[in-house]
């Protein structure tokens, strides 16, 4: 690898702007702690506290590990096999991340909760308990293993074919190969989607308050919304930020100083899928496991709802539509920001390791991390003081959620940068384009993947973000998700089986677009 | 072949920067297309509404067409919206506030943003619904309540108060929500009533007997309902929409425990904001929530308590409004819920 050059000064200056926007939410806890450090402290310090954030992390290492255990397997076999209809099992194993965690939540327990519809069906007394940290992990599983496989599969298509044909020819089985050439290229992205993975389970709330899980979130909920007590509510929002850096440094000692880019000179070549003959059925039974009771299941139990009529009246569908037209507005919104932001911090981190690349990077995870009700606060802080005309439009609120959501865009993005030899950007700079040509007519289509993968990542994630959109949006503002939580906070969550069905279908366009755009080479 | 993707691509590229300018250009243009009937024109008062359309909605469509003025609502959580306006300060857009949790408003009215509303408005609810300091008036009450499955359950084996569910008889089979505002306000009544040390005991007794801890009333709701738990506190009109919706053999059942703090009385409320220039417009439209068609609605649309003088509640709601004890006031206050809320983590019941 050569040796870092200093960055050129318009991408320090925009991944500064972006850090800077980032940590607006972080900032926002700085200025409600600071007005009453001691307190403070003795809200976040007690051994209650830390009891329940080593549950909450026992938690996301589990879920973690199990996400990227269904990940990598699905990724690869349809990414890399023969396998049949591949790219409809890739689009389905991907959806399950468009279900709002506390709708999916519901879902699992009136379909495998106490006296609920798989007890009904098998006519049996009793299943194992669906609460707890049994189902927690299983449902938070099943909805954030996509934040994996996503980045994932477009990693494995940007391997070299040429390292592990070496591998296969100097004797190794296929098994070998994978695990001795394969999977050390895909640890950066596994990392990364794992990060991902742990940071939402760690600020999810809906789901594991169903599950009646006791994570760190709820303490914050608690100190929230019952009694107001903001300092207390932010100085546990501080501790998440932690937790956050936490993660981070754990991730960077697990990509760093790998070389995941072809050394050598040519194109890459496209690799011939393994062809899986008998292997295919248990293959094929594994992605339809994972889909079944990912994505089928909680359908299944949506259709059903719908069927039954519980709704509160059919929505028509002008206004399904203006619903569906406002979702995908603020979610593209999101996504396109999001990606532009992503890249700048990416393409700092990646090429230009250092202190102010790594302080900005980390700077950018920081609205992940917080739940969105504290994202929202922030930039109603702000904007009510900073920039009055802005509060409450819908620009704010695409700001506010691409901040919430940046590292999704990140992640993946940097993960596809570092795939990309750094030779080849010389070259192009060696015949005389500008650093700033090289970057956009080299760098960014060379990873246009990953930026693809992180820019669906945020656009599924805005999509059903539910407690920023209520306050960030425009008065009269309506969105699948808004109309989702407007159907059943009068408690019949069987009500937002239309609007949770629409959401999966506006959702499931892109995610379709984006998997076959995926699949064609750069 | 090269030229083909080239030419695919570009498309999307244009399209994305095309939504992102869209949105970040246009949000106010967009804002009117989330959908809805026609409303009308005339500019009116905006609400912050923790209620949903659906529990407020007649009641602001009826002010909209004897005032001709149209009203602008954010719907959003109660805690959240209350949060927000303290984050707002002197900025907020908003007019009024209505809460669906006593607590939510206390902070805003403690936070000093709340406007004292006029005497004609405070003298329309009985003394007991409205702040001492006249900052926010009760519109509608929901009563804390048993519900039960009816097919466990006879009625008669139903205890007379709350305090009896910590007999030996009902271990494991109580379901409630300490970490919900309601249940919350239930325990800072009994601190009233009883004192801190027998409301400690209760609580300690009610985790002891393995009472079931649910996130919020409609699930505590749909366990009794699916047979999970026998019995659990909740509020009485998740019960009475359950039953509208599904029919008359919906297995829950509701109960007003007769002895001690058997049921209690929640109010919504709502107040109007200091930093509003449209105060009398604003009152106005609180007027209108406490007029006999608008506490009509809330009475057949949600089966709540109205709480104006001269309303008269469901008659399916066996219990005439009288007779419900409710938090007092003076009791509305943060600094009282802080405490009901170091009391139940003492307890461990947090």
């Amino acid at each position: 690898m050569t040796a870092t050059r200093p960055a050129p000064a318009w991408l320090v200056l925009s991944g500064i702007l972006v850090a800077a926007v980032a940590v607006l939410p972080a900032a926002y806890l700085f200025v409600v702690v600071a007005g009453d450090l001691g307190d403070a402290l003795a809200d976040a310090l007690t051994s209650s506290t830390a009891a329940i954030l080593a549950r909450t992390l026992a938690l996301a290492a589990a879920v973690t590990a199990t996400a990227v255990a269904i990940a990598l397997p699905i990724g690869w076999l349809t990414v890399r096999t023969d396998l049949p209809k591949r790219r409809f099992w890739a689009v389905l194993c991907t959806l399950p991340l468009v279900i709002p965690s506390y709708v999916g939540a519901y879902l699992f327990v009136a379909a495998l909760g106490p006296n609920g519809m798989l007890q009904d069906v098998l006519g049996v007394g009793r299943l194992p308990s669906i609460y707890g940290f049994g189902g927690a992990w299983l449902v938070l599983t099943l909805f954030t293993y996509p934040l994996v496989l996503l980045p994932l599969r477009g990693a494995l298509r940007r391997i070299d074919p040429q390292l592990e044909d070496a591998a296969r020819a100097m004797g190794r089985g296929p098994l070998a190969a994978f695990g001795s050439v394969v999977l050390p290229q895909l640890w950066p992205v596994l990392a990364t989607g794992g990060l991902l993975v742990a940071l939402y389970v760690v600020s999810d709330f809906g789901a594991v308050s169903l599950l009646r899980f006791d994570s760190f979130t709820r303490e914050i909920y608690v100190a929230y919304r019952s009694s107001f007590d903001r300092t207390a509510a932010a100085s546990l929002g501080a501790v998440l930020v932690i937790v956050m850096l936490g993660l981070l440094f754990l991730r960077s000692r697990l990509r760093s100083a790998k070389v995941v880019h072809r050394l050598g000179p040519g194109t890459l070549r496209p690799a011939p899928p393994y062809r899986l003959g008998r292997w295919r059925w248990p293959a094929l039974a594994f992605c339809a496991a994972v889909a079944m009771v990912a994505f089928v299941l909680p359908v299944a139990v949506l259709l059903y709802w719908a069927s039954e009529g519980i709704s509160t009246g059919a929505t028509p569908l002008s206004r399904a539509a203006a619903l569906g037209g406002n979702s995908l507005l603020v979610s593209a919104g999101a996504a396109a920001f999001g990606a532009a932001c992503a890249l700048a911090i990416a393409a700092l981190s990646v090429r230009h390791p250092g202190r102010l690349s790594a302080l900005l990077e980390r700077a950018s995870h920081a609205g992940y991390a917080l739940p969105g009700i504290l994202v929202a606060l922030a930039l109603v802080f702000f904007a009510t003081r900073l920039v009055p005309p802005l509060y409450q439009t819908t620009a704010l609120l695409v700001f506010g959620l691409t901040i919430h959501y940046l590292p999704l865009g990140i992640g993946p993005t940097a993960a596809a940068m570092l795939q990309v030899s750094p030779r080849v950007e010389e070259a192009a700079r060696g015949l005389g384009r500008s650093r700033a040509d090289v970057f956009r007519t080299v760098t960014v289509p060379l990873t246009r993947g990953g930026l693809l993968a992180g820019a669906a990542l945020i656009f599924l994630h805005a999509m059903k973000e539910l407690p920023a959109t209520l306050i960030l949006a425009p008065l009269g503002f309506e969105t699948l998700a808004t109309d989702i939580w407007t159907q059943t906070s009068f408690g019949f969550y069987e009500a937002s089986a239309i609007p949770a069905l629409l959401l999966l279908a506006v959702a499931a366009v892109p995610v379709y677009l984006l998997s076959e755009r995926g699949a064609t080479r750069p | 072949m090269k030229q083909n993707r080239r030419s695919t691509q570009r498309p999307i590229l244009a399209a994305a920067i095309a939504v992102a300018l869209l949105a970040g250009g246009c949000g106010f243009d967009t804002g009117a297309s989330g959908g809805g009937p026609d409303e009308p024109e005339t500019e009116g008062i905006t609400l912050y509404s923790g209620r949903i359309p659906a529990a407020i909605g007649g009641a602001v469509d009826s002010y909209e067409a004897e005032a001709d003025r149209d009203v602008q609502v954010r719907y959003a959580d109660t805690a959240d919206l209350a949060a927000t306006l303290i984050e707002e300060g002197d900025a907020s857009p908003a007019d009024a506030f209505f809460a669906q949790e006593p607590g939510a408003i206390a902070a805003v009215a403690d936070e000093g943003v709340l406007a004292r509303l006029p005497d004609d408005i405070l003298q329309r609810v009985p003394a007991r619904f409205r702040d001492p300091a006249g900052r926010w008036v009760g519109v509608t009450g929901r009563a804390r309540v048993l519900a039960y499955n009816r097919d466990a359950v006879p009625r008669s084996e139903l205890p007379r108060s709350p305090f009896g569910l910590v007999a030996p008889g009902w271990r494991d089979r109580v379901g409630w929500s300490p970490a919900s505002s309601s249940m919350q306000e239930y325990v800072t009544a009994l601190r009233a009533r009883y004192g801190e040390e027998r409301t400690r005991e209760w609580l300690e007794a009610m985790v002891a007997n393995g009472a079931v801890d649910y996130p919020n009333n409609v699930t505590i709701r749909d366990a009794i309902a699916s047979g999970e738990v026998d019995v659990g506190l909740i509020n009485h009109y998740y019960v009475a929409q359950a039953v509208a919706a599904e029919g008359e053999d919906y297995p829950v059942g509701v109960y007003f425990p007769p002895g001690g703090l058997g049921s209690l009385l929640l109010l919504t409320s709502v107040g109007v904001l200091e930093s509003s220039d449209r105060k009398e417009e604003a009152f106005a439209f609180v007027r209108s929530l406490l007029s006999p068609s608008s506490q009509e609605f809330f009475t057949v649309s949600s089966k709540e308590y109205p709480l104006a003088r001269g309303a008269a509640p469901d008659p399916s709601l066996s219990v005439p409004l009288a007779e419900v004890p409710s938090v007092e006031g003076e009791l509305v206050h943060l600094d009282e819920l802080q405490a009901t809320i170091e009391l139940m983590q003492e307890a461990g019941a947090l």
